[in-house]
């Protein structure tokens, strides 16, 4: 009974407990609800991706209203993928912000941060099961105002600054997006994304649809920080608090991602994107700008928070190459990227929170020595630097040798070869930690600081361990993944 | 019909690179929020103006009707007014804030004032 009503509980728990939490007025008791509300979404999503394993794809007709009226919430291998995901991370942040939250925020207003918090991830988890066009929008809009407040919540006044131009640029790309379904609308008459599918079948080269599909791509590659569109995102991460950059960097660009796979693949096809469109070429041309040109700008960066947001815009584009392949190894690579991506880079900024609450800020200069004071934070880093740069044994290899097999296969050997190259750039940044923090001597400012308090360390190593445990045991995620690309690509043809 | 015939759909482009212009010109984060609403603005028009179909009334069945207008462009457009109004009140709140940490909501003032504030750290 409760479990036929999953798909809506997922969503429905994380948006009750937003008002609750308002209402309360106590970070403690919010920050415990928060906890359970993300508790609940994750078991809910885990009992939903076993279920779509066993039986297939779930569809929930929101109030009864059956499927082409009503709003429908659909799990399918993608979805539940990327629901765990999102709930995942969520459920590791929201005891990590705890302390944080308490530490950087002013007090007294700690628990409008968990109503955020609440709402961003309600928002995430909606765009990621809803299979209603305008619904999305909604939902994307409920995870991008709640992401706005998040960002300005930064201590520094930057944060607020990046938070305007994420609005600003958050909102264009939002308008985008609706635009592009609204001439979906106007040509089609529903917004049920499976049904809109069908329909579109015989008008695909119509002029509108062309126009919304451009209209869909820049909306969504602004939100998802595609290479040129990623502007906000450096100081956007850079100025967040620590928990936001954290929860932010590992799902929000993600799903944006995942927007753009399911109507790439399930409403606008396969034949409008290969035959009629060069979608592949100009996605594949963009991510390699995005991985060469971000990965030598982290390179420069002097603020540790700040090289990796813009490895961040580097690794989006590692996502977009393996689906710009358009081959069932090609999105697994991509698909398995975003969940190894987001754990990693979820891990990092963690880790990197904490050395900002010790060593006041996360200057690469500042970090001298600081393998001394707290090895645990820095072994930590290293180890997710690791998986970033994709060495055997790490999460970040398993994605990468599925990307560098795919290239293969689809005859681009060099790519695979640019892969590896623009893998060791990334060793040099990662090195540019290790040095600072293993092979220099402590700066003399530097405070005698210990190992951060278990509640801060608990969290990032959690996520520190999966970057290792996905490195070795990929049943989970390249199965799901691969079921995921092959639906996909079923769908397309 | 001509180009005039759908004069809706030149008024909702109109808007639209009316709005994305002044958000891309003006360096003011007020008049950027306008901009950005009127471009939010230009939207409902798109969803609003085709959803009236000339002569149809309201979709309720009566057998001495034949053509009905479609509801929903409108039910949705209220969803989206919603999302605009939020978008440009938490604008203007962030504007506030920049204004009293900064003393200014001139976009080339306030990274003037960020870059003299890392050359003096």
């Amino acid at each position: 009974m409760t479990l036929a009503h999953l798909p809506a509980l997922e969503v429905v728990v994380p948006l009750i407990a937003a008002p609750l939490t308002l209402v309360l007025r106590r970070a403690s008791v919010a920050w415990i609800l928060t906890m359970a509300a993300c508790a609940f979404s994750f078991v809910a999503a885990l009992l939903l991706a076993m279920e779509v394993a066993r039986h297939g794809p779930i569809s929930y007709a929101i109030g009864s209203w059956p499927p082409p009226w009503g709003i429908e919430y659909r799990v399918d291998a993608l979805s539940a993928f990327m629901l765990v995901l999102v709930a995942g991370i969520a459920t590791v942040v929201a005891p990590f912000a705890g302390r944080s939250v308490a530490l950087e925020l002013p007090a007294g207003q700690g628990y409008l941060f968990y109503t955020m918090y609440c709402l961003c991830v309600a928002g995430l988890l909606g765009m990621s099961i809803t299979g209603d066009a305008f619904n999305l929008f909604v939902f994307m809009e409920i995870a991008s105002l709640s992401s706005y407040v998040l960002i300005a919540l930064g201590r520094d006044r930057r944060a607020l600054l990046a938070s305007f131009q994420y609005l600003i640029l958050g909102t264009i790309g939002a308008t985008f997006f609706v635009i592009g379904v609204g001439l979906l609308f106007l040509k089609t008459g529903t917004l049920n994304l499976a049904d809109m599918a069908e329909r579109l079948q015989g008008m695909r080269t119509d002029r509108s649809v062309l126009a919304a599909l451009a209209f869909i791509t820049v909306g969504m590659s602004l939100k998802a920080a595609l290479f040129p569109l990623h502007l906000w995102l450096p100081n956007a991460y850079a100025y967040a608090p620590s928990a936001v950059t954290a929860f932010l960097a590992a799902t929000a660009t993600k799903v944006s991602v995942y927007v753009v796979l399911r109507f790439y693949f399930d409403v606008f096809g396969l034949v409008l994107l290969t035959e009629v469109l060069p979608m592949p070429g100009i996605l594949r041309t963009l991510s390699i700008l995005a991985i060469v040109t971000a990965s030598l700008v982290a390179l420069w960066q002097s603020d540790l928070k700040r090289l990796f947001a813009y490895s961040s815009v580097a690794q989006i584009g590692y996502i977009t190459l393996g689906a710009s392949l358009a081959t069932v190894d090609g999105l697994t690579a991509s698909i398995v990227h975003l969940f190894n991506h987001g754990i990693t880079k979820g891990a990092l900024f963690l880790l990197l929170g904490i050395v900002a609450y010790h060593a006041g800020g996360t200057p690469l200069s500042g970090v001298r020595g600081l393998a001394r004071s707290m090895p645990l934070t820095s072994f930590g880093i290293v180890l997710a630097g690791l998986s970033l740069v994709g060495v055997p044994g790490t999460a970040g290899f398993v994605s990468k040798w599925y990307l560098v097999l795919a290239s293969f296969e689809a005859g681009h050997w060099w790519l695979g070869g640019l892969v590896v190259a623009t893998s060791l750039i990334a060793l040099a940044y990662v090195w540019r930690f290790v040095e600072a923090a293993y092979l220099s001597a402590p700066s003399g400012a530097m405070p005698t600081a210990r190992d951060a308090p278990l509640s801060l360390l608990v969290p990032a190593w959690v996520l520190v361990a999966a970057c290792i445990w996905f490195g070795f045991d990929t049943s989970f995620t390249v199965e799901a993944a691969r079921r995921a690309a092959l639906q996909l690509l079923e769908v397309a043809r | 019909m001509g180009l005039l015939g759908h004069y809706n759909y030149w008024i909702t482009v109109f808007l639209m690179t009316a709005g994305l212009y002044i958000v891309i010109a003006r360096g003011n984060l007020v008049k950027k929020l306008i901009g950005l609403s009127i471009f939010q603005t230009s939207v409902y028009l798109l969803y609003v103006a085709p959803g009236k179909v000339i002569g149809g009334t309201a979709p309720i069945i009566a057998p001495e009707y034949a053509v009905y207008s479609n509801p929903l462009p409108h039910v949705l457009i209220l969803t989206a007014i919603v999302v605009g109004v939020a978008t440009l009140a938490l604008g203007l709140a962030i504007a506030v804030r920049i204004r009293e940490s900064y003393g200014s909501i001139e976009e080339d003032e306030i990274l003037a004032s960020d870059r003299d504030a890392e050359e003096r750290a």
